[in-house]
């Protein structure tokens, strides 16, 4: 967006005018600074204001840093795969039903899809390519090949980066508590079977067992 | 998707003077798993997105001698591993568990579930509120298998998507709400308002307050909720019943059956205490009667009987085999 039109919103009211609409007396308060659109001052966790339009910010993704040029609606997921090329993530519904985005943030299992990437600002975001590699795959990406856990394997990474949560928090789960502990991801090709034997095969050989 | 201007102050009052005096202008942003999607379906399409991921003071539980309260911007997995809500609120922790999707309570919040919007799919594919296509309702005779079966006499049909809502309301929990002109404290259930206009919401919240605390007395209750579901996965149920039986008597107030969460006072009365497995069936019974079924939904009265029931068997741990 140029410098010109950078205060203007799309229907061409200025942002101060609609600042003014909505209170400007206490629109500063509180305030890491009211700055440009690409505003992040160093070490603050997130940017003052932003847009509307092109942002530029960075994003710790699979212990990178990255910089990125977005539109605040722009989500997670979106800037992820259409930015910056990081595709691990899969988009399947786009609205926090299905679990083909999950990827970790801060450790936790996240939808992608339903999270705007201005929210993962600061927080460390992990995707299943931080958990192995075709060479070096995992005790789960294993067992997952072993039992044809997948048939397109479109939902396998969000399957993947889920049930490495469940085992990390439960490295003895019964076949409920993995269907259950699972609820948050789907597959249209109706694998479950072998997912679920797969987290439960992983969990025995992470123990030394198998 | 309309584009946007997108802030994150690190105070409350910050937030507040960021709110626009109409709906619509701008939108609160908890956790975003409900808001994004809302965007993408042009539900809404604000100028502004205030964010409260810097509002230290919206997270977090504090524990009270005689109360328990929750930073609106608390997220749902939070709450699951505190043991005194666990204690004291059961039927809370018991309709969160029912979110059954990691990814979704690690993010969501409780005042995201709280203030989400109607799921009723000729809202969210662009009927409005009350799904109205050249003046007709698309909902009367049409698909209307998941829509309300009480409070569904005027032209709103769907059904509030809050589980975590007729929990609270059966806990006796109140709801704290900050806005330019200060706070105010809003009962649980009049928190909830069936709109009566497109440009109504479905909460007694103005478009620029913040839902900031919720309240949970610690009351020597017994609570429970119990949901009748379509699949073990993240769904929205058919019908919850959540259940608080207490000195100061018996609620029973049903979820996803009307366009808030549905007390009925009958069934409480009905019980009064009283919680053999009779006084549980009878109190479904009464709790069924009244109700208004569309086209193709009384599938849902007789949920309500057996909602109702299992919750009251639950809180008492009678729990029968579902
Ligand atoms: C597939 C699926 C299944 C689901 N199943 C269930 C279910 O069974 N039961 C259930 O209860 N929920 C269910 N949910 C809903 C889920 O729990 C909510 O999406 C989540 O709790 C919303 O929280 P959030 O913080 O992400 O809200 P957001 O998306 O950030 O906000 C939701 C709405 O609330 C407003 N808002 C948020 N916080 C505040 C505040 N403090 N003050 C004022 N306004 C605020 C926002 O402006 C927005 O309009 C389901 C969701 C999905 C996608
Ligand atoms: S793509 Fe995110 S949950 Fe389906
Ligand atoms: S393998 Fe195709 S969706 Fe799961």
């Amino acid at each position: 967006m140029s410098k010109e039109t950078r205060g203007s919103d799309p229907q061409g009211v200025s942002r101060r005018g609609f600042l003014k609409g909505v209170g400007a007396g206490s629109a500063a308060a509180g305030f890491i600074g009211v700055g440009e659109n690409t505003a992040q001052a160093e070490g603050q966790d997130a940017p003052a204001i932003v847009g509307p339009g092109d942002g530029t910010y960075t994003l710790n993704i699979d212990g990178e840093s990255k910089e990125v040029t977005a539109e605040p609606r722009a989500t997670l997921l979106d800037v992820m795969r259409n930015r910056l090329d990081v595709t691990s993530a899969k988009k399947v519904c786009d609205r926090g039903t299905c679990g083909a985005c999950t990827i970790f943030i801060d450790g936790e299992p996240a939808y992608a899809c339903s999270m705007l990437a201005l929210e993962a600002i600061g927080h460390k975001i992990t995707t299943i390519a931080s958990l192995g590699t075709p060479e070096m795959m995992s005790a789960l990406q294993k067992a997952f090949v072993k039992h044809d856990a997948q048939q397109c394997g479109f939902c396998t990474p969000g399957f993947i980066v889920a049930a490495t949560d469940l085992l990390n928090k439960n490295p003895n789960p019964t076949r409920e508590q993995v269907r259950d502990g699972l609820g948050g991801n789907l597959c249209r090709c109706g694998t479950y079977v072998g997912v679920q034997e797969a987290v439960l095969e992983a969990a025995q050989s992470m123990k030394g067992g198998a | 998707m309309q584009d946007f201007e997108y802030t994150a102050p690190t105070s409350l009052e910050g937030v507040i003077g960021l709110l626009s005096e109409t709906w619509g202008e701008t939108e609160i942003y908890a956790g975003g798993t409900d808001l994004v999607t809302c965007l993408k379906q042009g539900l809404t399409a604000p100028r502004r997105v205030v964010s409260l991921r810097n509002v230290k003071e919206l997270k977090g539980i504090t524990i009270l001698d005689d109360s328990i309260e929750i930073g609106a911007a608390t997220t749902l997995t939070t709450l699951l591993g505190n043991a005194e809500l666990a204690k004291h609120a059961t039927a809370l922790i018991q309709a969160i568990e029912g979110i059954n999707s990691k990814q979704m309570i690690n993010v969501g919040t409780l005042g995201g579930d709280l203030c989400q919007r109607p799921r009723c799919w000729f809202y969210r594919n662009g009927y409005g509120l009350f799904g109205i296509e050249d003046g007709k309702s698309l909902i009367e005779d049409g698909d209307n298998r998941y829509h309300a079966i009480f409070g569904n006499d005027g032209p709103a049909k769907f059904v509030s998507a809050s589980s975590t809502g007729p929990a609270l309301i059966a806990l006796g929990a109140s709801l704290i709400v900050s806005g330019p002109e200060g706070e105010r404290t809003i009962a649980a259930w009049d928190f909830f308002q069936t709109p009566q206009s497109e440009s109504d919401r479905e909460t007694a919240l103005k478009s620029n307050e913040v839902l900031t605390k919720i309240i949970i007395p610690k009351n020597e209750t017994q609570s429970a909720t119990y949901e009748i579901r379509h699949r073990a996965g993240l769904d929205w149920p058919y019908v919850t019943a959540s259940v608080a039986i207490g000195k100061e008597g018996t609620k029973v107030v049903l979820g996803h059956v009307a366009p808030t969460p549905w007390v009925s006072d009958a069934a409480g009365k009905a019980l009064n205490g009283r919680v053999k497995k009779a006084d549980a069936e009878k109190a479904g019974e009464v709790a069924a009667e009244g109700a208004t079924p569309l086209s193709q939904n009384a599938y849902k009265v007789a949920m309500v009987k057996t909602a109702v029931k299992r919750a009251v068997l639950r809180a008492t741990g009678q729990e029968e085999e579902a």
